[in-house]
């Protein structure tokens, strides 16, 4: 298309002119999960930014969770008071297929790798949505209590094990939402991970599914907030349970709990920002100036100082090192070493924008029975 | 201290507060022709002060009245109305919409050719406008696949093979090449009513132009939607006038676009997505209702969901059974409390009373995170059940994340609702009536049950109701300590508003909710009367 | 009922106190949820049950940490400033509107009372998840969501109905011959109001306000759909401590709140005298 080569070459120009003269905001809004993982963004880049730029004041707002309904409703007021957001991968392809979030051209607004890499050799497969500019990888995966009397020093070593009653005696803690747990159960169930999937999109799979989770549900306390499966775990209420690896790795190593990590069949995911479409010059010019720094080689691999995520750039690899508190070597707690992936479910985001509506009917149906 | 509720008012709480002194005004007007002191006729003069004084009332309430009406009653009502509306299919496929509305759907319930061009159009503009996503979104919760059919074809629109048209016009007169005659083409009324799709094509992504990407439609070629509706116009017969180029499109290759969609998704060629969005193509839509009360329309009429995909009434059921139970508990308990404060001399009920409005006035998620401190396994009530040996230490009482949990902490949390109301109708029991049934030989249950209870009965209707009213929307307490099986349906209202963003869906069930809170609002109007809600 | 005469047969005395410990039992359920998280909040550790240091009375297990935490951790003081912020403008409004209103409601001749009054206890009555969610699509529509302004406008909505229900309840004893008196002497309507009315009126208003003020204070629903991050009350992150990163300043926080509840009792139970004295309403 002719016009838009034209469009994007006189954006390009223009942009080039503005960057330079463009002045700042001195504000800006920042939104983010709260707990462990902002903690880690705020040491790792956010305070290192504000001593460059003392004149910045940053706000932050703790709802990531609820980021596409705060979006929406925002762009409807057509008044974004949001200018940098910290979603899940799904959400930024939600938000970019709407329009709600800036597509953003990588190779300019990012620094390239510290390897000299460019930017899309750097995040590799990692950008998958034109609004999406990945910080790091996530699982969701189980931990579990290792000082439980009754398994008779038995520990879980597989996922399937959480289905396992018998042996595993005790309360588990399940999110609250098909996603996850409809899988694992199909996989438990005989199913190849690779069908999982298929065998979903029939109403036989989904009662299947269903049919498995039937065996532990009596057992199951199911979670909505990240910070749940830790506190339950540590106060003894479950013994099982899923929750992101970061947030166990604090529970583990930094709160020093008698819990272990099972990488298994775990759900791989990414978490990164956008940029809200519609935000002033200046806050622009000024989020993009923010997010030059915080996405560089060396900030991603000094955030997985704070946290047990993977950082998205190949280049942070080699730079991670240990934690900041405690020294210990963060590279085999990430969801990315090789050792933990062998056997991991990648989240499959088309599949479940199209299915989640009505799994989740499902779900919530076969959860109030 | 004869009373402890704020107001301090002795009166019975069913004295209607109408009965004030100034009444007498209406009665005296009836005396007859007498004057006033002005010479007027007393009955005009009062009639005229009578309406002076209603308007001077009314413009004391008049700003409060406004002030609630729009920071209220307006959001709310604007909230409802989101529960029929569905203007997403007609504002985002116009053309299809009326296309569709005129096909006869021969072809095995596909669509023919000029509607799959309308809908070409159509979906080209929205996905410039990015509106494309939101529609698969609204009609994936009628049929699950459409939202990746809408996101997909969206992203292909772009690259349909349809340049062809661009090319073959203007290999036939380079006068097509310049955007500047288009522009003016698309300015001559004859041309533009010769020419009905191809208008419409240009007008749609002059717009776009003009809006998105900030460009002047005069220097910029036309799009190949464009192109692609001036072949429909030019095939259907179309004979624009001068100055348009006349061609001859007999012997131009064509494509056909709706092979292009089903090459592209062969989901295009399914019916039933069709048939949706043909169901749901009308501005308004019964939809998100049948979908709150667990139905839904098949091609056979409206039906229930089959008993695995139904929720919503379980939770309806749920909140009202529960609300019942915590209804019931609270009376239980207020009862033999308010028996107690009303019959002990005042300098005790005082004190008491203290116990019974600290809880009250403290904060609800104070008292919410009590519960939850409270009841956990390793919480302090199961710590003291196993230390007593009521409880194996492995056997520990399951009171939190289900809905003993809710029933508990929100009993506790309404208690109060059901002791004030209690309390101030048996304050006015006269003690002499038990004294008198005693004296008259009654043994002291039955002074109770024949004389007391009966009496305290309002009391009882009063607070039952409105502990009822404020249980059945309740969100906070089951959401914190209310598990899986102990959420109401506010908890399920506020998901569909912030997580899976249905909101249709939300207002629908919002809307339910308010009409049986309204009922019983309306119920506790008739039996005791709003003024004489007693606070504190 | 108060007293146990001497010549009570024994069912008669076993009843009596079986329903005393039932009353007790019950004034128990009321007030100790409550009373259990003063002293937890002195947990020296992290925990939401009582340590066995603390169950020895040993001072080590006890501590003002969380306290610390609370008046130092920008996480908290943030939230609490602001909920200082929006509860005494919420009030205002609420204060002025319903007072004016509640005086034209109590005139002899309304018309429609009935369904004014209906309308403007609604507030309280609407389940809060509906009120959230409406203000919400509609303030964000005119720009209100996520402003200072939009909170307090909602808080000032929802405490309407108690300055409402207070004042008219005062109003229901006052003698409008006192006004009338006063007109008769010569005051203008003005000054009837602020030397005859208003003094009477004053402790309903108040103790209207002081419902008014709770309610904002108190509110976490509304605000979590209306606010964003800077209008951050302290309900609301007790809130998201409860599901988020559950820590015992919460416990602090919530015996803060007590405190302050106390003392808004208080003030209240003192009104409520002085009101009844000022009405000559006959103390017991």
């Amino acid at each position: 298309m002719k016009l838009k080569l034209l469009m994007s070459a006189t954006a390009v120009a223009a942009l080039g002119t503005t960057a330079v003269a463009q002045e700042m905001a001195d504000e800006m809004t920042i939104v983010s999960w709260g707990g462990a993982y902002q903690n880690s963004q705020l040491r790792a880049y956010v305070e290192p930014y504000l001593e460059m730029h003392p004149e910045l004041d940053v706000t932050w707002d703790e709802r990531s969770g609820e980021a596409v309904a705060n979006l929406r409703a925002m762009d409807e007021a057509g008044n974004i008071t949001w200018d940098l957001v910290d979603v899940t991968a799904a959400d930024a392809m939600r938000l970019c297929d709407e329009g709600l979030a800036m597509e953003v051209d990588f190779e300019e607004t990012l620094a390239p790798g510290d390897d000299g890499s460019s930017v899309e050799d750097d995040f590799g497969d990692m950008l998958v949505s034109d609004c999406f500019i990945p910080q790091i990888a996530y699982s969701t995966t189980f931990g579990y209590r290792t000082d439980v009397e009754e398994w008779g020093g038995e520990v879980p070593t597989e996922i399937c094990d959480i289905f396992d009653t018998e042996t595993f005696p005790g309360q588990r803690s399940l999110e609250q939402r098909p996603i996850g747990n409809m899988e694992w159960a199909l996989y438990c169930d005989g199913v190849a991970m690779e069908d999982v999937y298929d065998m979903l999109e029939t109403d036989e799979g989904v009662d299947r599914a269903l049919a498995k989770l039937d065996t532990i549900k009596d057992d199951v306390v199911w979670w909505t907030a990240g910070a749940d499966t830790p506190q339950l775990l540590a106060d003894g209420e479950v013994v099982i349970g899923s929750t992101y690896n970061g947030r166990l790795f604090s529970l583990i190593e930094e709160q020093d709990q008698p819990v272990a990590m099972l990488w298994d069949a775990q759900m791989y995911d990414l978490d990164g920002w956008i940029i809200p479409e519609g935000l002033d010059d200046a806050t622009l010019a000024r989020v993009k100036d923010f997010l030059y720094f915080a996405t560089d080689t060396q900030r991603l691999a000094d955030q997985a100082q704070y946290i047990s995520y993977g950082p998205a750039r190949a280049s942070s690899a080699p730079l991670v090192t240990t934690h900041a508190d405690l020294g210990i070597e963060m590279a085999p707690h990430m969801p990315t070493n090789p050792e933990n992936a062998s056997n991991s479910f990648v989240y499959a985001y088309t599949w479940w924008a199209d299915y989640r509506d009505d799994l989740d009917a499902r779900f919530q149906a076969w959860l109030a029975q | 201290m004869s009373d402890q509720t704020a107001s301090g008012r002795p009166e019975s709480p069913q004295s209607p507060v109408a009965a004030l002194p100034g009444g007498e005004v209406t009665e005296r007007d009836q005396d007859g022709p007498m004057l006033a002191a002005d010479g007027r006729p007393l009955k005009s003069s009062l009639a005229r002060a009578l309406r002076r004084e209603k308007l001077r009332a009314l413009a004391l309430i008049a700003p409060l009245l406004v002030f609630i009406f729009i920071s209220f009653v307006l959001p709310i009502a604007d909230m409802l109305f989101r529960s029929v509306q569905n203007d997403i299919v007609a504002d985002t496929l116009p053309r299809t919409v009326v296309a569709l509305a005129n096909d006869p759907l021969e072809e095995e319930g596909v669509p023919s050719e000029s509607t799959f061009a309308q809908f070409y159009t159509d979906l080209y503009i929205a996905e410039e406008y990015k509106e494309h996503t939101r529609l698969g979104s609204r009609l994936n919760y009628e049929m699950s696949g459409i939202s990746s059919l809408f996101r997909g074809t969206g992203r292909a629109v772009g690259r349909f093979d349809t340049d062809i048209y661009a090319d073959q016009f203007e290999a036939a007169d380079p006068a097509f090449e310049d955007p500047a005659a288009w522009a003016d083409w698309m300015a001559d009324d004859d041309i533009r009513a010769a020419l009905p799709l191809t208008t419409d094509a240009y007008d749609a992504w002059a717009g776009i132009a003009v809006e998105l990407d900030e460009d002047n439609p005069a220097e910029e070629d036309p799009e190949d939607i464009v192109y692609t509706s001036l072949y429909r116009d030019l095939a259907n017969g179309a004979a624009p006038p001068a100055p348009f180029p006349q061609v001859d499109v007999s012997g131009f290759e064509s494509v056909s676009i709706r092979e292009l969609f089903i090459e592209e998704d062969e989901d295009w060629a399914d019916p039933e997505v069709w048939e949706t969005i043909r169901a749901y193509s009308s501005r308004y839509t019964s939809g998100y209702f049948l979908n709150a009360a667990d139905m839904q329309t098949t091609p056979e009429g409206v039906e229930l969901r089959p008993e695995n995909e139904r929720v919503y009434m379980t939770l309806f059921v749920r909140t009202l059974w529960m609300s019942l139970v915590i209804t019931f508990s609270c009376i239980l308990l207020a009862y033999p409390i308010s028996f107690l404060l009303a019959t002990l001399p005042a300098r005790h009920a005082n004190l008491l009373m203290i116990l019974v409005l600290l809880p009250f006035w403290t904060s609800l998620l104070v008292r919410t995170s009590a519960w939850k401190v409270l009841l956990q396994n390793e919480g302090v009530i199961n710590d003291i059940l196993v230390w007593i040996g009521i409880v194996s230490d492995t056997n520990r009482l399951a009171l939190i994340n289900n809905a003993t949990g809710t029933i508990i902490a929100m009993t506790h949390i309404l208690l109060p609702f059901m002791i004030l109301p209690l309390y101030s109708v048996m304050k006015t029991i006269p003690p002499s009536y038990m004294r008198a049934a005693r004296s008259l030989g009654a043994k002291d249950w039955t002074a109770f049950w024949r004389v007391w209870f009966p009496l305290s009965v309002p009391g009882i209707g009063a607070g039952s109701i409105l502990v009822f009213i404020m249980s059945i929307g309740y969100y906070i307490t089951p959401e914190i300590v209310g598990g899986t099986r102990g959420v109401f349906i506010s908890n399920r209202i506020a998901y569909h508003i912030s997580t899976s963003l249905n909101w249709g869906l939300a207002a629908a069930l919002g809307t339910i909710l308010l009409v049986v809170v309204l009922a019983l609002y309306w119920v506790y109007d008739r039996l005791v009367g709003i003024d004489n809600v007693k606070l504190g | 009922m108060s007293a146990l005469p001497p010549y009570a047969s024994t069912g008669q005395r076993i009843w009596h106190y079986g329903f005393r410990t039932i009353c007790g039992l019950i004034f128990f359920f009321l007030i100790a949820p409550i009373m259990v998280i003063v002293p937890l909040s002195f947990n020296a550790e992290n925990f939401f049950t009582f340590t066995p240091e603390m169950l020895r009375l040993d001072p080590e297990g006890y501590s003002l940490r969380h306290y610390v935490d609370f008046f130092t951790n920008p996480n908290w003081q943030g939230p609490l400033w602001n909920s200082i912020k929006i509860a005494p403008a919420a009030t205002l409004l609420s204060v002025c509107l319903g007072t004016l209103a509640a005086i034209g409601l109590s005139q002899p001749h309304v018309p429609g009372r009935r369904a004014i009054m209906a309308m403007l206890i609604s507030p309280m009555i609407v389940p809060l998840i509906i009120s959230a969610a409406g203000m919400y699509f509609f303030y964000s529509r005119i720009g209100l969501q996520g402003t200072y302004f939009g909170v307090v406008l909602a808080h000032a909505a929802l405490g309407i109905p108690f300055v409402i229900i207070t004042v008219t309840a005062t109003l229901v004893g006052f003698d409008s011959s006192l006004t009338r008196a006063a007109a008769n002497l010569g005051a203008s309507p003005v000054t009837t109001f602020f030397r005859v009315q208003m003094p009477l009126i004053l402790p309903g208003v108040i103790s209207g306000g002081l419902f008014a003020f709770i309610t904002s204070f108190d509110e976490v629903v509304v605000v979590l759909f209306l606010g964003s991050a800077s209008q951050k009350t302290l309900p609301w992150q007790m809130f998201t401590g409860l599901r988020e990163q559950i820590s015992p300043t919460i416990l602090a926080a919530a015996t803060v709140l007590i405190t302050i509840s106390i003392v808004l009792l208080a003030t209240l139970e003192i009104l409520r005298r002085r009101s009844e004295r000022l009405r000559g309403l006959s103390p017991s």
